[in-house]
């Protein structure tokens, strides 16, 4: 480990560790805060005994879902606009404002209209993240090297073909960062619906232990998620500091 | 492309927007959702009424305070983190990771410390836009010319002096960039606060629309939020660009 790396645990540990004796010496109230420690059993009981496991399937089965559609839908719908330069020269000012606008406002009216059920969650949670895809999708597209559109017209390839078998992997390197960008937005969508309305899930059980006064079991699932979420991105990160270096190389 | 041409698109994808709208009007029925006419027309009446100019003031004074917050808390760190190379280096994977979590799991946990006044909500917002507005920011000023930073020495200038005359300066653009970042995440953090829990507010107001089955007001409130968020974030834009080109 490095020296840098060093340094960063050790802040990471003595915050814990502060947490930890505040706690303990009631310099912050138990109603508010439960030491780190019992945050950790409290989680490890939670999962030994399988009492979370239908949320917490619901919820990483809804993010994975999620993610799926925006990442398909958002590859074919980049390549659709990327191939109408005149629609996407019309839709520049809606991506340049899509992520500045609170688009989660509209999740109720999604429930209005579908009722309480997993369609809102899901729409709302591709409607966050599949803009970034497509974003993502047009960004690589636009690095493909020209020849190889012409090597696809040589050998009369089809539209599917040519996009499956020579743009999918040309723009690859960028494509990940879609990827990355649509599974984090995912996350954050699906959690944030079932922690505002919703029959279950790992985000709704949060706000029922928080109604219930379940201190315990509030921050063992917050602790849960906040594992579940710092693993995955972090994956996604190395994942895509990798493909960035290959996009490296193929520029130069 | 023109500024004329611009505008031009941008109507197209409001009047595109709008036929999408009454397009699903058509396909749900009317009182999931209303048509977009008569919902701006509500609209039109309700910003006239007391009981909007209340709620509308309460979101207004949170997200004001929770704006001042992220902003102060947000540029001391990423000056500091960006000025100072260790703190940096040991920080940024730290606020990486902390921006991209989904901060609405630890409502409860404001909520227990703050309680349900405005204070939750302001430290909600706050907690959204501090981050971005640090990240940006430190970025900003690590990729500033060192020679800026050996003249500010060779001057004498104290640290205060070299933040407010030379760096904040050098990386004004950047520093911009993070700010209107900062401005609709925190507005989005005070609007997940208001639909949690909150007795006022806008949020609220869509919260509560929803439960009483008034499409016209849920929809009416959310389109305007949306607006105020468009045009914010293209006014900052106009003002960053405006920036990178003198």
């Amino acid at each position: 480990m490095t020296r840098i790396g060093r340094i960063r645990l050790l802040v990471i540990l003595t915050a814990v560790a502060a947490l930890e004796i505040a706690c303990r010496t009631d310099l912050i109230d138990r109603r508010v805060v439960i030491p780190p420690s019992e945050m950790a059993t409290s989680l490890l009981r939670i999962l030994a005994s399988g009492a979370g496991n239908e949320d917490i399937v619901r919820t990483l089965g809804m993010i994975a879902a999620a993610s799926a559609i925006s990442v398909i839908l958002g590859f074919a719908l980049g390549l659709l606009i990327h191939a109408l330069p005149r629609v996407r020269a019309a839709l520049d000012p809606l991506f340049a404002t899509y992520y500045a606008v609170p688009i989660f406002i509209f999740y109720p009216v999604l429930i209005a209209i579908f009722g309480l059920s997993l369609l809102p969650i899901l729409l709302i949670a591709v409607a966050t993240a599949i803009v970034a895809m497509i974003i993502a999708t047009l960004n690589g597209l636009d690095r493909v090297p020209r020849v190889l559109s012409k090597v696809a017209r040589v050998h009369h390839m089809g539209a599917l073909a040519t996009a499956v078998r020579l743009q999918l992997p040309a723009a690859a390197p960028y494509l990940f960062t879609g990827v990355k960008l649509a599974v984090s937005y995912g996350f954050i969508a699906v959690i944030a619906s079932e922690f505002i309305l919703a029959p279950a899930g790992l985000g709704r059980q949060i706000a029922d232990a928080y109604a219930d006064f379940d201190n315990r079991r509030m921050y063992a699932l917050m602790l849960l998620i906040l594992i579940i979420a710092t693993v995955v991105n972090t994956v996604l990160h190395a994942f895509d500091l990798r493909w960035a270096e290959r996009r490296g190389r193929k520029i130069s | 492309m023109s500024a004329t041409r611009r505008i031009a698109d941008t109507l197209a994808i409001i009047v595109v927007l709008l036929l999408l709208w009454e397009g699903l009007h058509h396909l749900v029925g009317s009182t999931a959702l209303p048509a977009p006419w008569p919902t701006l027309a509500y609209l039109a009446r309700l910003i006239t009424t007391a009981r909007f100019a209340e709620n509308a003031a309460a979101t207004a004074v949170a997200f004001a305070f929770a704006l001042a917050l992220a902003y102060g808390i947000g540029l001391a760190i990423g000056v500091w983190m960006g000025a100072h190379h260790l703190s940096g280096a040991v920080g940024e994977p730290i606020l990486i990771a902390l921006y991209s979590l989904p901060k609405i799991t630890l409502y409860p946990v404001i909520l227990l410390i703050f309680g349900l006044g405005i204070s939750g909500k302001v430290a909600f917002g706050a907690l959204h836009g501090v981050l971005p507005v640090a990240l940006l920011t430190m970025a900003a000023i690590r990729s500033i010319s060192p020679v800026y930073v050996k003249s500010a020495r060779s001057m004498q200038l104290s640290p205060w002096q070299t933040i407010i005359l030379v760096l904040l300066p050098a990386t004004l653009p950047e520093v911009v960039a993070g700010l209107r970042i900062g401005l609709t995440v925190t507005l989005l953090g005070v609007l997940l606060a208001e639909m949690f829990a909150a007795k006022q507010g806008l949020g609220f107001l869509i919260m509560n629309a929803m439960s009483l089955l008034q499409g016209e007001e849920m929809i009416g409130v959310a389109v305007l939020l949306f607006a105020f968020a468009a045009l914010a974030n293209a006014l900052l834009l106009w003002f960053e660009h405006h920036l990178h080109r003198v």
